[in-house]
Formats: C-alpha cells, sequence, structure tokens
C-alpha cells in the first residue's frame, strides 16, 4: 500500500446562484502520495482553485470528504481545523492581492509563526524570519520593505515564505507562476521544485498551463466543469492522452520552435458551457468531435484505462 | 509573399519617454519598424519592455502630458503620421490602422448592442448609411464565425472567446492595412486561444493585412509570424526572421528567454532562469541595460550601449559580446 | 508600476509607532491641524484655570452690551454684555468635548457593526443593514430630540443622541470599505494560516479599511457640534448660560445685521477646530499608509 498523504472523496462544492444552483467541484475523488506533485490543470471555470481551496477548507465543501494523514479533516471543528492548517498550506496565483499592504515583509512572514505560537521569544523569531528569507532567496535588506515596493517574483516568495512556516508537509499552489512574467516564472518553479526536495513537500499543483506542470509535477489530472476527466502519471499523460478534451488542449498549446513538425491541432468548436444545473449528459458532449448517443444519455464515469491511468470518457476503448 | 515593394509601416528612431513629477520614465528608446504588405511582426518583450507603447505610438495614442513621443520618421502607408492632425489621425485610426487590445472584457462599450459597435466605424469611416453599415456588420460576425443574428445581443451576452472575435470583427470592418494585436489571447484560455489565432491567420491571408502581434509567448510568435524582434528594456535587441531568432539566437537575452520557457516537448530539462530583475526604467544603466543580468556580460558591457549589428539576412542583434572574435552563445551552437 | 521594479536602498527598522510618526511629522499640514488641536485641547482642559467661569463667562454687564472688538474686549461683548472671546474660550469645553465624545461613539457602534456586517454577510448583514436603513430614515434632529426627551437633559445625554444620529453613516462607509477589503487573497491568506475571524478582522481587514472611517470621523465632528448646538438651541443641549459654540452661534444670529461678529467668531472657532482635525486626519491616513511613504 502506498503511503498516501491526502484522498479526496467524492469532493463537491456547489454554490446557490440566482439563475441556479453552479455545480463548481462536482464529484471529484482522488490520492496523492507523500512526495509526490499532483498537478491540477483546466480551463477558467473548470473548478481546479474551488477544489484546491475546499481541500483545506478556505471553502467549506458541500460534500464528501477530504482525508489527511487518515484524519477526514471535513469534521473537525474549526479550532481543530486551525491547527491542522499547519500542516496544509497554500500558496496563491496575485503575488499583487495576497499580501497585506500594509504589513512589511517581515510582519508577514513573521504572522504565522506568532499566531500559532510556535516561538515565543522575539529573537528566535527574527532568526526565524531571516532564515525563512534565505530559504526562498529574499535579500536580507528587503525586511522591512513593503509589498507595493518589490516585483511579483519577490511578492511571490515572501508568499512561500510565508506558507514555509509552519513547515507543513503539504501546500497547495494556486497558480503560483501565472502573473509572472517568463524569466521570473522559471525562477519561482525552480525554487519550488528545489523546496519539494529539500523538505519532502508534498504539492498540488494548479495551473491553466500544461507546459509548466510538465515539469513540476509526477501525477496530472484534467478537470472539465467541475469533473475530473482523466487523471495519469505525467508521461503517461503527455504521451497517451485518451480523453477528447484532453488531447485538444495539449494540441493547443503553443510549441516555441521553428522547423519542427507539429502534431495537428485539434479545434474545439464553443466554449465550456454553463456550470449551472448541468444536464445529465458528457460534460463535454456539446464540444466532442465524437459524441455520440451514450454521450448525452449520461455522465461517464471515471475509470482505470490502464494501470494507474484513469479517464472519464464513453468511448475511451476506441482512443486507447 | 511580400512581392509588392509597398511598405506598410515606416518607423525611425522612435523615443517615448513619460515625463512625471519625480521622475522620467524612458519607455522605448529608439525603436526602428519596417512591415511590408502582408507580413506579420512578432514584438516579444516581458512586462515593462515597452512594446505597447511603441504600438500606440504608431496611432499616436500616447497621452500627452505626460507621455514625449520623438520619432525621426514614421509613415503609414506613405502617410506622415508625424505631421498629421488630431481630425487626419482619427480618420486613419481604424481605417488604415486598427488596434485589438488584450482584454476583451473591457474593450467593448456595455450599453451598446455588439452590431451597433462594428457599424459605428463603418459609418465613420465608410460613410455608409445605417442599413448599409449594419448589412456590413452582420457580414463581418460571419466573418469571425459568429451567427449573424447575434448582432443584436449585447457584450454581456457573449463569452470571453466570442467578444475577442467581435472585437476583431470591429477591428477589421474598415479593411484596415495595418493591424495591431496587443496580446490578444493572453486573456484567453488555451483552446479557445487556439481558435482566435486560427481565426485571425485565416482573416490575414483572406485581407493580406500586415499584423503586429505584440505579445510575451514565443509559442504564438512560432505559430503565427513571419518575423520577430525582441524587446528590452525599451529597445529591440534581437530581430530577424523565425529561423534566424529561434534557430540561430544570437542575443544573450533571447537565449535566456528560451532557456526560462517550460518546453511542453523538452520534459525533464531543467529550467535556467534569468537572474535578477528587469532594469527601472526610470533609471536606465549607462551601457547595455541586459549586462546586470548577463552571464556574458564585461566592463565593456557596462560602459557602452550595443547598437544593432547585422548577421547575415535579415538578422540583427545588439550585443557587444560578438566583437571579439568567435564568439557564441549556448543555444545558437547547440541548436543552430 | 516602474516603482515596483526594485527597492535599492533597505529601509531601516522602526518600531509601528515609530514609524508612523515619522511619516506624521513630515507632513506640515498635519503638524499645523495638530498643534491647533493640542492647543484647543489645552484651553478645554484648563478653562477653569484660565478663565473665572461666574464673573468672565457668564457674568452680565449690560453696561457694556453689544461693544464692537475693542482692546478691552477682543471679540467684542453679546447682548447681555459678556465678553464674547472669552465665552468661546470656554466653550471650548463643551463643545469640543461633545465633538469628540459623539463621534466616538458612533465610531465604536458603526465600525463594530459595520464590519460585522461586511465581513459575515448573510442575515446578520440584512438585520444590521436595515435596521441602519430605518435609523437613518428618521431625521437626524427629531432622533436626537427624542433620545434626549427621554433619558433626560445632560451633556451627557447629548452626547449620546448626537453620536447615535452619526451610527448609520460608520456603518455603510465601513460595510463599503470592509467588502472590498474581505475579497482579497490575503484575507484568505491569512485563514490559511489559522488566524480567527476577529483577528482578521482587526489585523487585516480594518487596518486596510481606515482612510474612508478617518475622514468621515473628522467630519463628522463638525457636524456633531453643529448638531449639538441645534439641540442647545432648543433647549434640549447645554443648558442656557453655557457658552456651548453652537449656542453663541444662535444667540447671535438676532443681531446679525448688526452686530455681525456675534455670529463670526463662534463660527470662525467651530471652522478652525474642524479645519484642524480635518488636516490631522488627513495626515493620520497618509502616515498610515505604506504605499504613500517614502
Amino acid at each position: 500500500m502506498a503511503d498516501t498523504i491526502l484522498e479526496v472523496r467524492n469532493l463537491k462544492k456547489y454554490f446557490k446562484t440566482a439563475r441556479g444552483t453552479l455545480h463548481a467541484v462536482d464529484d471529484v475523488s482522488f490520492t496523492i502520495e507523500r512526495g509526490k506533485t499532483l498537478g491540477i490543470v483546466g480551463e477558467s471555470g473548470c473548478g481546479k482553485s474551488t477544489t484546491g481551496r475546499a481541500i483545506l477548507r478556505l471553502l467549506e465543501p458541500t460534500d464528501g470528504k477530504v482525508f489527511f494523514n487518515g484524519i477526514d479533516i471535513t469534521s473537525l471543528s474549526n479550532f481543530k481545523m486551525r491547527q491542522m492548517r499547519r500542516e496544509m498550506q497554500i500558496i496563491f496565483q496575485d503575488p499583487f492581492s495576497s499580501l497585506d499592504p500594509r504589513k512589511t515583509v517581515s510582519q508577514t512572514i513573521a504572522e504565522p509563526i506568532i499566531e500559532n505560537r510556535l516561538l515565543k521569544d522575539k529573537k528566535a523569531i527574527e532568526a526565524r524570519v531571516h532564515e525563512l528569507m534565505d530559504t526562498v532567496g529574499l535579500a536580507q535588506r528587503l525586511v522591512n520593505s513593503y509589498p507595493h515596493e518589490l516585483d511579483g517574483g519577490r511578492r511571490q516568495r515572501i508568499g512561500i515564505a510565508r506558507a514555509l512556516a509552519m513547515e507543513p508537509k503539504f501546500i497547495v499552489c494556486d497558480e503560483p507562476v501565472s502573473a509572472l512574467d517568463v524569466s521570473i516564472q522559471a525562477q519561482i518553479l525552480n525554487l519550488l521544485q528545489e523546496l519539494k526536495e529539500k523538505m519532502g513537500l508534498t504539492f498540488i499543483f494548479i495551473t491553466h498551463d500544461l507546459s509548466v506542470v510538465n515539469h513540476f509535477a509526477d501525477e496530472i489530472a484534467v478537470m472539465y466543469l467541475g469533473q475530473l476527466i482523466e487523471k495519469a502519471p505525467t508521461e503517461e499523460l503527455f504521451d497517451h492522452p485518451v480523453h477528447p478534451y484532453t488531447r485538444a488542449l495539449l494540441s493547443a498549446i503553443p510549441i516555441p520552435e521553428v522547423g519542427i513538425e507539429r502534431p495537428e491541432r485539434i479545434l474545439l468548436k464553443g466554449e465550456i458551457s454553463s456550470p449551472i444545473d448541468p444536464p445529465e449528459e458528457c460534460r463535454f458532449a456539446k464540444r466532442c468531435i465524437y459524441t455520440c448517443e451514450t454521450c448525452r444519455k449520461s455522465c461517464p464515469k471515471l475509470l482505470e484505462a490502464s494501470p494507474g491511468h484513469f479517464v472519464s470518457c464513453h468511448l475511451w476503448k476506441d482512443f486507447m | 509573399m511580400a512581392e509588392q515593394k509597398d511598405m506598410v509601416l515606416e518607423m525611425e528612431n522612435l523615443n517615448v519617454k513619460f515625463v512625471l513629477e519625480e521622475e522620467t520614465v524612458e519607455a522605448v528608446n529608439g525603436i526602428s519598424l519596417h512591415m511590408r504588405t502582408g507580413e506579420t511582426l512578432g514584438l516579444v518583450g516581458e512586462t515593462g519592455a515597452g512594446k505597447t507603447t511603441t504600438a500606440l505610438s504608431i496611432l499616436k495614442l500616447i497621452d500627452s502630458p505626460p507621455g514625449v513621443l520623438e520619432c525621426d520618421r514614421m509613415e503609414v502607408c506613405g502617410q506622415d503620421v508625424l505631421k498629421m492632425t488630431t481630425s487626419e489621425l482619427e480618420h486613419i485610426r481604424g481605417s488604415l490602422v486598427s488596434m485589438i487590445f488584450q482584454d476583451p472584457m473591457t474593450s467593448l462599450n456595455p450599453v451598446f448592442t455588439v452590431g451597433q459597435q462594428i457599424a459605428e466605424s463603418l459609418e465613420r469611416h465608410e460613410n455608409l448609411n445605417k442599413n448599409d453599415a449594419w448589412k456590413k456588420a452582420e457580414d463581418m460576425l460571419e466573418l469571425v464565425g459568429i451567427p449573424r443574428e447575434r448582432a443584436i445581443e449585447y457584450p454581456h451576452q457573449f463569452s470571453g472567446g466570442m467578444k475577442q472575435r467581435v472585437i476583431i470583427a470591429i477591428a477589421l470592418a474598415c479593411s484596415p492595412r495595418l493591424l495591431i494585436a496587443d496580446e490578444p489571447t493572453t486573456a484567453l484560455d488555451v483552446t479557445i486561444q487556439a481558435q482566435i489565432l486560427h481565426l485571425m491567420k485565416e482573416l490575414k491571408e483572406k485581407r493580406n493585412t500586415s499584423v503586429i502581434m505584440i505579445t510575451h509567448d514565443l509559442g504564438i510568435v512560432a505559430e503565427t509570424c513571419d518575423r520577430v524582434a525582441v524587446m528590452y528594456a525599451g529597445r529591440i535587441i534581437e530581430t530577424g526572421n523565425l529561423d534566424e531568432v529561434f534557430n540561430h539566437t544570437k542575443h544573450p537575452y533571447t537565449e535566456g528567454l528560451f532557456n526560462s520557457l517550460p518546453n511542453i516537448k523538452k520534459r525533464k530539462h531543467k529550467l535556467q532562469p534569468i537572474h535578477g530583475l528587469m532594469p527601472d526604467p526610470t533609471n536606465l544603466p549607462k551601457g547595455c541595460a541586459f549586462a546586470p543580468r548577463c552571464n556574458y556580460a564585461t566592463e565593456a558591457c557596462k560602459e557602452r550601449r550595443p547598437e544593432l549589428m547585422g548577421f547575415g539576412g535579415t538578422h540583427q542583434a545588439a550585443c557587444l559580446a560578438y566583437e571579439q572574435a568567435g564568439f557564441h552563445i549556448e543555444r545558437g551552437k547547440t541548436n543552430g | 508600476m516602474a516603482k515596483t521594479m526594485e527597492q535599492t536602498t533597505e529601509r531601516k527598522a522602526r518600531g509601528q509607532v515609530a514609524e508612523i510618526w515619522h511619516q506624521f511629522s513630515r507632513n506640515k499640514g498635519a503638524m499645523v491641524g495638530s498643534f491647533i488641536v493640542l492647543v484647543i485641547a489645552f484651553i478645554a482642559i484648563f478653562a477653569d484655570v484660565l478663565l473665572d467661569y461666574d464673573t468672565q463667562v457668564v457674568g452680565q454687564n449690560v453696561a457694556e452690551r453689544l461693544q464692537w472688538p475693542s482692546a478691552a474686549h477682543w471679540f467684542g461683548t453679546d447682548e447681555l454684555g459678556r465678553d464674547i472671546f472669552f465665552r468661546i474660550l470656554y466653550g471650548t469645553r463643551f463643545s469640543c468635548s461633545v465633538g469628540l465624545v459623539a463621534v466616538s461613539i458612533g465610531l465604536v457602534i458603526g465600525v463594530t457593526l459595520g464590519a460585522i456586517a461586511g465581513f459575515f454577510g448573510g442575515a446578520l448583514e440584512e438585520v444590521i443593514m436595515r435596521s441602519t436603513d430605518i435609523l437613518s430614515a428618521v431625521p437626524n434632529m427629531l432622533m436626537a430630540i427624542v433620545i434626549v426627551s427621554v433619558l433626560g437633559q445632560s451633556i451627557w445625554n447629548l452626547m449620546l443622541a448626537v453620536g447615535i444620529t452619526s451610527v448609520p453613516q460608520f456603518v455603510r462607509i465601513t460595510r463599503a470599505a470592509v467588502l472590498t477589503v474581505r475579497n482579497q487573497e490575503y484575507v484568505e491568506a491569512s485563514k490559511a494560516i489559522g488566524l480567527t475571524n476577529g483577528k482578521i478582522i482587526f489585523k487585516h481587514i480594518l487596518p486596510n479599511c481606515l482612510s474612508p472611517i478617518i475622514v468621515q470621523a473628522t467630519l463628522r465632528v463638525a457636524s456633531a457640534i453643529i448638531s449639538a448646538s441645534s439641540l442647545s438651541f432648543l433647549g434640549l443641549g447645554v443648558p442656557a448660560p453655557a457658552p456651548e459654540w453652537g449656542s453663541l452661534l444662535s444667540g447671535g444670529r438676532k443681531y446679525i445685521r448688526d452686530y455681525s461678529y456675534m455670529t463670526l467668531f463662534p463660527g470662525l472657532a467651530i471652522m478652525i477646530t474642524v479645519l484642524a482635525l480635518n488636516m490631522m486626519g488627513d495626515g493620520l491616513r497618509d502616515s498610515l499608509d505604506p504605499k504613500l511613504k517614502k
């Protein structure tokens, strides 16, 4: 039995809106092994960020369970949950809004240490802040700077230092590099990779950019309209994508090379349909070129197509 | 492809400064661009490189003050933009040159139907009457893949990708000679991006429009452009056709960009980021702006600003290192 | 954008208070404002020492009635021969305390309710906001009259009455500010590191809502002084002979055509106080905002 750190079972998050119930996350289940990285990929509105937040209970799940180290955290009291958050952290997408503009770098990084009473001595807290700044590659002279004085990459480093302050075991990275320029993005990706190896962290890496996760993730889960439609080890997913959506997604990425043979591009018709009260059919049926009668009748279940490769499509056998 | 020698854009030595109370932002520092009919130029660079400012300068859309625009020569289809009056400028905006902005969510006016918004520029530039303009607006919608019945709908009834199609319809309504697309797909999802890029390419070929594609994504350049100009700190530091820049990279910054790009085809190679940050545009270094981040920088680079020099064909790069005989960079060696 | 590129010099470590003071002391307007506020506070506190209440402030002297300003009576005298300068000086005590205490009451209640409504939302928000609507539907003066009549006439009840009428505005302003700040990611981030709701509100949300609240508070001091004086005029505030600025102002109203100084000087006193508080408030707001730091 593999060493499972996190298990998500039938997670659902619905929002009530004026027009009906928005199915942001609809029955998502997966597990992550300790020390591995799961990439969750999908386009805007597919529920990937909501999934990340529901796992940490930053949004209360509507239904389903989340087990962390075997403990069902969805049933914990608020008090117990606050303690559990030391182990489970999050790095946010937007380094411009995820830091309190009125707090200096050191105040931001020290806050989790002080609030959780990890260290009491002022000197020790200061030393720890310096250590964390070193870890994430922030120069000591920036200790009393305010976020607005720093660029996006540095702000993101502050966010990472804050997440690391409590020595978590598990971190949800919610699009941590999508707001950054390419050269800075690579710096942050390398930093996260280093930290993961050094501290044995487990990551969920949420992104819309498949080329980013292919560097980073051991396994990739593709989401579409609140559902997990395909999950496989990274190489397997890139080499043998099964679900028509995954294949379209992969083929849509522009490749920055000239004079190579480009794989044929699968152009999807239309756009993502509404997540409000979705009909009982395959969520992808409206855009899929292979849609048949079965697809319109029922929503496919996630099945294991080959060892470790899960896919949710009625026609998966035809695509293997 | 560019058989006719007619030039759509000739721009020599563009400088744009923003003079603020306490400081001066040097946004564009001596850029020259030349474009032929039907050509697509990719203008690549990171945030703050001056890509958008360059594009806005072509239409003289820089607010002044605080902006100060200086240019030796700027001709659009042989007409001197610098000497134009405001009303002449207004006339060429939208008819000779038009622009697509990054954010489709905010580029459309929410209180007019999309049909009205397309017809508006047709009425103004093509002197069509209301009925003809509306008919043509519907035709344009169909051209960008939206059913003509939807002309009576308002922008909020369209999704992001559809809005960007409407914006393309507006931009192309008066058959401009030059289309400036400022990060047209950055706000969109990849599958929608693929649709929009496909559409733009199709329309461009159909109408022989020249396109300046501003982007930070080298992948988009590789798939849509004929030529590329890489910008850094308000200057073009490398330019040439795709093969020259992508496969025979000369400038260390361009090399750095490629190395820091996660490439879907090379899974396990480690990213090599460019260390450091973009220079502060209010306080640019005296020498090469990239020198503080460059692995090959010498003392000379800190003192002297490199000019673009030729490498055969259309390939040019601005780097002092090539003054030493036999200098080459890693990427050029392995890929070239 | 340019500004965020790189900060090259190290910011010196200062304590929070020292840092705010450093910023505050660089703002000339704020310093002038605070100086005036300090002088006013000094006068208010030591009014008894500076003046003899019975003879100089309320003592009548019909022989010297309605005299224009002179060396003997700097601001002139009123219809009962009382020195207006002395009365204004002593009146500082009533007016400023009414203004400050009333606004403090409104501030504390209003900001608390506004923050709760904005942060928690839902039914709680509905209840708070609808009650606020009801409260603000009743004219302020009428509301104050009712409160004072029910509780009895005293300076404390006056303060309470004026304070309560200013609650709705604080609730609205705070709620609006909290709503914009609440959706920022740093609020979610502070939840993720294990902060309780109370701490999130006080450490991250309210500090980022301060600007509109401070501006509103300084402006409300002025209107509180005016409201208190209107109530005094109606006989529900500070009892008659006491030289409250509002009653001085309304007392001089009858003579405004011939003896304009009687209304001019109390008016000036109110204006200067409000202006000084405003300048101080602006400075305070700016020095609390790290984005304006140099």
